[in-house]
């Protein structure tokens, strides 16, 4: 029997549409608290690409009680870590702090929330910094991007879809702070977002200071979601590219998966899928394409183009991606990962292989949830898109009852004909 | 409502989790922690592994799961899986590191596979053919890589022919590894005398070390006791400029002098790397990523290796402000190595490096790692409460003491990997620049 998690889950929403989700846990004196706002880089506008990203950092200098570098110091100075990140389907603030600093916390996440200081200079000053993360881990490396920059737009046609979610520099050197406070306006609405708090609290006080801290943000509704949604593909799509830096060969294809919200049951067997292709040196591709073949370096899988199955929205995919070692023949290795989807539908899986990589997602699963950041950041997350924190507790149990019949119907599904494929040519072979 | 910074809470005492340990008759150390939080056990084994030759480390960690006498690559992994469970393993020039985890329910079994490789890992000729060209595959991608790149070229700069100077093989140096090599490398050297196996999470910590005495005693063995010898003192001089053409960035390195964690300067030189360039609030990184957008990710730290302790500064800058960017770092070196800090200073960077403490103790994953490591170090997780304790009582004198001894620019070695011909110059107005390369 596969063990679970029962983390208590508390949800308040405030007056002004806030929601709130609170998860005490007095295991360790310490407090993970996640302010999720329901706007990605699918929800940036034309000619911005980049800007959901660029936005981020500038709710890092500073709000109408705090200095810019005041986040960071109060945050710090109290002893604790922070970051953000921006992902497709959303935009995620967060903290990890001593539990003595809870309140600080929630101030601060308020502070912003009602509004960020927006000033040309901060603006430039973050375009720059922008554009260094940008040299770090695209232009100055090796498979910079690859694939979740370069498969989108082979897969996709629309433009919240296909776009380059870093940003072209051009783009980024056009945003104007009134871009940036129309877009404060539109999506980081107290109704488009949720705060979670995660740890060592008692639940009745935590209420009470969510409440306190947050109850006179503006009250303002959600932005209507738009509809991302694109048709399956109809015909293999490929494209290549060459990579000046990367000494080996790599590839990529994907293939769209059903709505994880609206299909969370015709989803989930993908989900297990890709760990049951790539999960360690007993999964189908390692065996057959590292192991047996040699056709490959190394192999993965997983599912959205950042790899986070239970945080993304529909359209997204099922991806895989290998290195090839020097000269290696990618018409070869999409050969053989066809031939072992098709053997996998055909001929069904091994004893014994379906639930021992559901233990092994067990793991993962129970392993991400023990930091109370990890547990805060996919509860604001599940409540943002699902109203539905308290489903992290049941993930163990949704991926252990998948089943065989499941996985082949799912790897019957990875046709040529739904894939689309990014190679990278190897311009820095020596 | 007045929106005013609300005060910390009363400050919670650090609590550091109890440990039970054993030595084992084999001269293995088991640590046992109990953190039951999620129902899973974390396992860290550290083997010393000092002066052992490096390729044939390499090729050992990729090859310790790839078979016994009756069990191939896959019959492992799947046997680690079926108990939700996976294992794998690292070298530095310090340790050999099996790390891994399972439900706590497998426990038996993780260490049941554990001792079959230890006691009868194969290194089967045909894996060891696979595993080793993908190393060498891996080592070229980590080659076209920059922060590799330059990790490379200050690691030489700084350890001339100490064993720390060169800590990845060449591919060829991988390609010819056989199995022989690692056969006769796991005989002398993959022994538990002197070893430590960490065990955290949902479990009873006597029963844990009962279940790795039982799994592991027919492990035995006790080779001589390697030591490396203590690195060279750090040679300041010249800038060494590692040519990268068409980099769009340079990559900034700098090593200054640190001390062990047990020397009483520590603490104070941790909270002086702090307020330089050792978290997001300190001087370095508000005023060549904040103020000016030279960079994106700054950071300084102090690493800790057994046979000596270094500061390490890293930036990677836009190839057209790199030596501005070099200006910029041995200001804020100079400046905090003749003045002292501010008292808010040093207080926010106090409470950092407190708060960090209990951070890191919060998670099952982050207990194993820290009393792994400290064991690799004579020390125990107690440490952490006598180093709070330094770091609670350092003062400003301390600290601006310990600036001014180990932090001072004219003491470091620096190095540049970038487009040299775009960034020599500039740089050469700060000081005497020589070229190296990596190869």
């Amino acid at each position: 029997m596969l063990p679970t998690t029962h983390y208590p889950v508390e949800r308040i929403t405030l007056a002004n549409g806030l929601r709130v989700v609170l998860t005490p846990d007095p295991s360790a004196p310490v407090v993970g608290v996640a302010v999720v706002y329901d706007v990605g880089i699918r929800s940036e506008p034309e000619g911005r690409t980049g800007f959901a990203h660029l936005f981020e950092h500038l709710m890092f200098q500073g709000s109408a009680n705090l200095e810019k570098l005041a986040h960071f110091r109060h945050v710090q100075g109290s002893g604790g870590t922070f970051n953000g990140s921006t992902h497709f389907d959303y935009t995620d603030y967060y903290e990890t702090l001593p539990g003595n600093a809870l309140e600080r916390a929630l101030f601060l996440e308020a502070d912003r929330m009602r509004g960020p200081r927006l000033t040309e200079e901060n603006l430039r000053n973050q375009v720059d910094v922008v554009k260094e993360e940008i040299r770090v881990n695209v232009l100055n490396r090796p498979y910079g991007g690859f694939p979740w920059l370069k498969l989108p737009p082979v897969m996709f046609d629309t433009y919240p879809n296909a776009h380059d979610g870093y940003g072209s520099f051009d783009d980024l050197e056009a945003a104007t702070v009134a871009d940036a406070a129309e877009f404060f306006d539109k999506y980081y609405a107290a109704g488009n977002a949720v705060v979670a708090v995660a740890g060592d609290f008692d639940l009745e006080t935590a209420k009470a200071l969510a409440e306190r801290h947050f109850c006179d943000v503006p009250a303002r509704p959600a932005p209507v979601l738009p509809d991302f949604a694109e048709p399956d593909l109809a015909a293999e799509r490929r494209h290549s590219y060459t990579d000046r830096l990367a000494p080996l060969p790599a590839v990529a294809s994907a293939w769209r998966v059903p709505d994880p919200l609206t299909d969370l049951a015709g989803y989930l067997p993908y989900v297990v899928l890709a760990e049951v292709l790539t999960d360690g040196d007993a999964s189908r591709l390692v065996e057959r394409l590292v192991l047996r073949d040699r056709a490959v370096t190394s192999v993965g899988g997983y599912i959205g183009f950042m790899g986070e199955p239970f945080a993304v929205r529909d359209p997204t995919a099922l991806l895989l991606q290998a290195h090839l070692p020097p000269g290696g023949d990618v018409e070869k290795v999409l050969r053989t990962v066809d031939e072992e989807a098709d053997r996998l539908a055909t001929d069904g899986l091994a004893p014994g292989e379906l639930a021992r990589t559901q233990a092994r997602m067990v793991t993962h699963l129970l392993r991400d949830t023990d930091a109370v950041l990890g547990r805060a950041m996919q509860m604001a997350v599940l409540e943002v898109q699902r109203g539905e924190p308290g489903l992290l507790n049941e993930l163990p149990r949704l991926v252990g009852e998948v089943t065989e019949e499941q996985i082949r119907a799912a790897a019957a599904s990875l046709t040529i004909g739904r894939r689309a494929t990014v190679e990278v040519v190897a311009g820095g072979a020596s | 409502m007045t929106h005013v910074l609300p005060d910390l809470g009363p400050n919670r005492e650090l609590h550091v989790p109890s440990t039970v340990e054993r030595t084992l008759a084999n001269g293995l150390t088991v640590l046992a922690i109990r953190r039951a939080s999620v129902p899973l056990v974390e396992l860290r084994l550290r083997v010393p592994f000092a002066r052992a030759e490096l390729a044939s480390s390499s090729v050992l960690t990729q090859t310790l799961f790839s078979g016994t006498a009756d069990k191939s690559t896959v019959d492992i992994a799947a046997a680690l899986q079926s108990v939700g469970g996976a294992l794998s393993a690292g070298t530095d020039p310090d340790r050999l590191l099996v790390s891994g985890n399972a439900l706590v329910t497998g426990l038996d079994k993780l260490l049941d596979i554990l001792a079959d490789v230890l006691t009868g890992a194969t290194y089967p000729g045909d894996e060891v053919q696979t595993e080793r060209s993908r190393l060498a595959d891996r080592i070229r991608v980590a080659r076209s890589q920059p922060a590799h790149l330059a990790r490379v070229a200050l690691l030489k700069r700084v350890y001339g022919e100490h064993p720390y100077a060169v800590q990845t093989p060449t591919p060829d140096e991988v390609l010819a590894v056989d199995r022989e090599a690692l056969a006769d490398l796991h005989a002398g050297r993959v022994q538990p005398a002197g070893g430590t196996l960490v065990l955290v999470g949902d479990i009873d910590p006597d029963a844990a070390i009962a279940a790795a005495e039982r799994a592991l005693k027919s492990w035995t063995g006790d080779g001589d006791r390697v030591d490396l010898p203590a690195v060279p003192p750090l040679a300041p001089g010249p800038l060494t400029l590692v040519d990268r053409a068409d980099a769009v960035q340079s990559s900034l390195r700098m090593c200054l002098p640190a001390v062990a964690r047990t020397h009483p300067d520590h603490a104070p030189l941790q909270l002086a790397n702090l307020i330089f360039g050792g978290y997001f609030s300190s001087r370095w990184v508000e005023n060549i990523r904040e103020d000016k957008g030279y960079t994106y990710g700054p950071h300084s730290m102090i690493e800790h290796s057994v046979a000596g302790s270094a500061l390490t500064v890293s930036a990677e800058v836009a190839t057209e402000v790199t030596a501005p960017a070099m200006l910029e770092t041995l200001y804020e070196l100079g400046r905090l190595a003749n003045l002292p800090p501010k008292p808010e200073e040093l207080e926010q960077a106090r409470q950092y490096a407190l708060g960090t403490l209990q951070l890191g103790m919060s998670t099952q994953a982050g207990l194993a790692g820290l009393a792994s490591t400290y064991a690799g170090f004579g020390l125990r997780l107690n440490y952490l409460a006598e180093h709070a304790d330094r770091l609670a009582s350092a003062t400003l004198a301390d600290v601006a003491a310990a600036a001014a001894r180990y932090m001072a620019p004219a003491g470091a070695a620096a190095v540049v990997l970038g487009d040299a011909a775009k960034i020599e110059s500039g740089l050469a107005t700060l000081g005497p620049v020589v070229r190296a390369s990596v190869d």
